[in-house]
């Protein structure tokens, strides 16, 4: 008879068999890391390396240094985080009164609802910045209506320049804040109002004291999702700015198409990609990612 | 009692007392969903510039897309890298998400966010990363580069649909399956692939989806005979407003919200 801490013959036999068999279906995941690694990570990373190399082929930080120094990427980056900034407040207070009431609909309404708001979202991004351009130009539906309903006289500048960057953005990011925010209402107990209510809150000070305080991680969530998204944003800003709004996505591709110029344009993309994993690694600590990004699906 | 002095939630707020919410919500609503469809009926316009409403009705703009050789081999590419890429991103991601859900090691974890990067990294430098790396490996203007680059950026939205379908799968009837003389590939198939298939289907949906709707990956790595028509309109909006563009808008909104629309009916039997 064996002692009674020496393991049984048959448990190692086991236990190695059981970790053949995770490693057997950990490897199912090798083919799809691999794609990732090879057509995204390693190009990625190879830019990074490019970035740290002068255009004379010396190690230098001299691509760094340029943005530092020319005040034309110090505007980039600040408009950038304006444009971004400004897209997400305005997000949050459209989005926020529109996934309240989606949530106090019944489920069925609600799911009806929902694809009005998913339908944007899988409709391309060149199909939709399209119609703003149609609809802001000048002699566009919104000027025609807005001088025949006597809002305003002559027709107005909307696109080719900053607001009409700033209606394209917005459009293209309020799905994105619904979304999650949506998910967090939903997931509010509806008796926690109750009590609120029955111990003489008044229904806007429930709202303030108990709805919108648990309502915040999907609030901020979404918010800082649609942040990172406008950071990146190119289709939008060289669509519908006209030139006029330089987003750093944009510097970057006329850096790569115009000039040829890999460092200086790998050294931008590396500050977006910096400043992208800061804010959402603040995101992480505030909610759950999977979360935020498997809002919707099926 | 009138419907406006009924309470609307559990904080006996009544239905008038907020009649200004629903009033915004509708306006929000309308301001996602009409710039989209408004796009429908100007594209019938039969003048030379867009109108709304159209004074006359005609198929002009259509005919000028069918009729167009460089727009419809921009749309043959473009439905050609969907279906390609929804082919690999699909099983690859089923693949990875069955792997790394059952496999329940620590350092899987590790690997879910890399295979969630793609929706992550700023697009615009998956962009130039990979037309950095076609260049070396002459792969730009290629299908086959194009359909790989499309398939790493559908993966995660693949992985995310399926892992949630696994979530709620009761893995149970598998182990009944294999204890019951199955082999793992076999009850995968024949259990657990037909519980989880509404969210396969989507899944495939929507990597067609991603393809065919990408632009800033498209705009640096497909040109030529194989450049897609997401990449073809762009160059096309530089330049004017043209009113083709209309025609092949309401082309890809009825693509789009058609396959949506399945996936939704296909996901709500689940």
């Amino acid at each position: 008879m064996t002692g009674p801490h020496a393991p049984a013959p048959n448990v190692l036999a086991l236990k190695r068999d059981a970790l053949t068999e995770r490693l057997t279906l950990f490897s199912l995941s090798l083919p799809a890391l691999a794609l990732v690694v090879i057509i995204m990570v390693v190009p990625v990373v190879w830019l990074f390396w490019l970035s740290a190399f002068a255009d004379d082929g010396s190690l230098s930080l001299v691509n760094y240094q340029r943005l530092v120094i020319q005040p034309s990427y110090g505007r980039i980056l600040l408009a950038t985080f304006e444009i971004s900034a400004l897209c997400t407040g305005i997000c949050v207070l459209l989005g926020y009164p529109l996934a309240y009431i989606l949530s106090q609909l019944s489920p069925r309404t609600a799911g009806l609802c929902m694809m009005g708001v998913l339908m944007p979202f899988w409709t391309s991004i060149l199909v939709r910045t399209y119609a703003w351009l149609v609809l802001l130009q000048r002699h566009g539906l919104v000027n025609d209506w807005g001088i025949s309903l006597g809002l305003w006289d002559k027709p107005l500048t909307l696109v080719y320049n900053f607001s009409g960057t700033l209606i394209g953005l917005i459009h293209i990011m309020l799905p994105f804040l619904v979304l999650p925010l949506y998910g967090s209402m939903r997931a509010i107990n509806a008796d926690y109002l109750r009590a609120a209510a029955n111990l003489g809150a008044s229904p806007t000070r429930a709202f303030w004291a108990v709805f919108f305080p648990l309502s915040l991680p999907g609030l901020l969530a979404g918010s800082l999702i649609v942040f990172i998204l406008c950071l990146g944003a190119y289709v939008t800003p060289e669509m519908l700015g006209g030139g006029k709004v330089i987003m750093v996505a944009n510097a970057i591709a006329t850096d790569i198409q115009m000039f040829f110029n890999w460092g200086a344009a790998s050294a931008l993309g590396v500050v977006l990609l910096l400043l992208t994993g800061l804010v959402l690694w603040i995101a992480a600590r505030l909610a759950r990612l999977d979360e935020v990004f498997g809002g919707h699906g099926t | 009692m009138t419907w406006l002095s009924r309470p609307a939630s559990a904080t006996q707020v009544t239905h008038g007392a907020r009649l200004w919410l629903y009033a915004l919500a509708v306006l929000v609503m309308a301001f996602l969903v009409l710039p989209t469809l408004i796009v429908i009926p100007m594209s019938f316009s039969a003048s030379q510039y867009l109108e709304f409403p159209p004074k006359h009705l005609s198929l002009r703009w259509y005919e000028t897309y069918f009729h167009s050789a460089a727009w419809m081999q921009a749309t043959a590419t473009s439905v050609k890298a969907g279906v390609l890429t929804s082919l690999v991103a699909t099983p690859l991601g089923t693949m990875a998400a069955y792997g790394l859900f059952s496999a329940r090691l620590r350092w899987a974890r590790l690997v879910s966010p890399v295979l969630l990067a793609p929706i992550i990294v700023p697009v615009i430098l998956v962009g130039i990363g990979v037309f950095y790396a076609y260049v070396k490996l002459k792969l730009v203007n290629s299908l086959f580069g194009l359909v790989l680059a499309h398939s790493m950026l559908a993966l995660p939205l693949v992985l995310v649909v399926v892992t949630a379908a696994l979530r709620s799968y009761d893995f149970a009837q598998e182990q009944a399956a294999r204890s019951l003389g199955a082999s793992r590939p076999r009850a995968f198939m024949l259990v657990t692939l037909p519980q989880i298939r509404f969210a396969v289907v989507s899944a495939a949906v929507l990597a067609f989806l991603t393809s065919f709707d990408e632009v800033v990956v498209a705009m640096f790595i497909s040109g030529g005979d194989n450049a897609t028509l997401t990449r073809a309109m762009f160059d096309a909006l530089r330049d004017q407003i043209d009113p083709t563009i209309a025609a092949i808008s309401t082309v890809m909104i009825v693509i789009s919200s058609t396959l949506v629309i399945l996936a939704q009916v296909f996901g709500k039997r689940h």
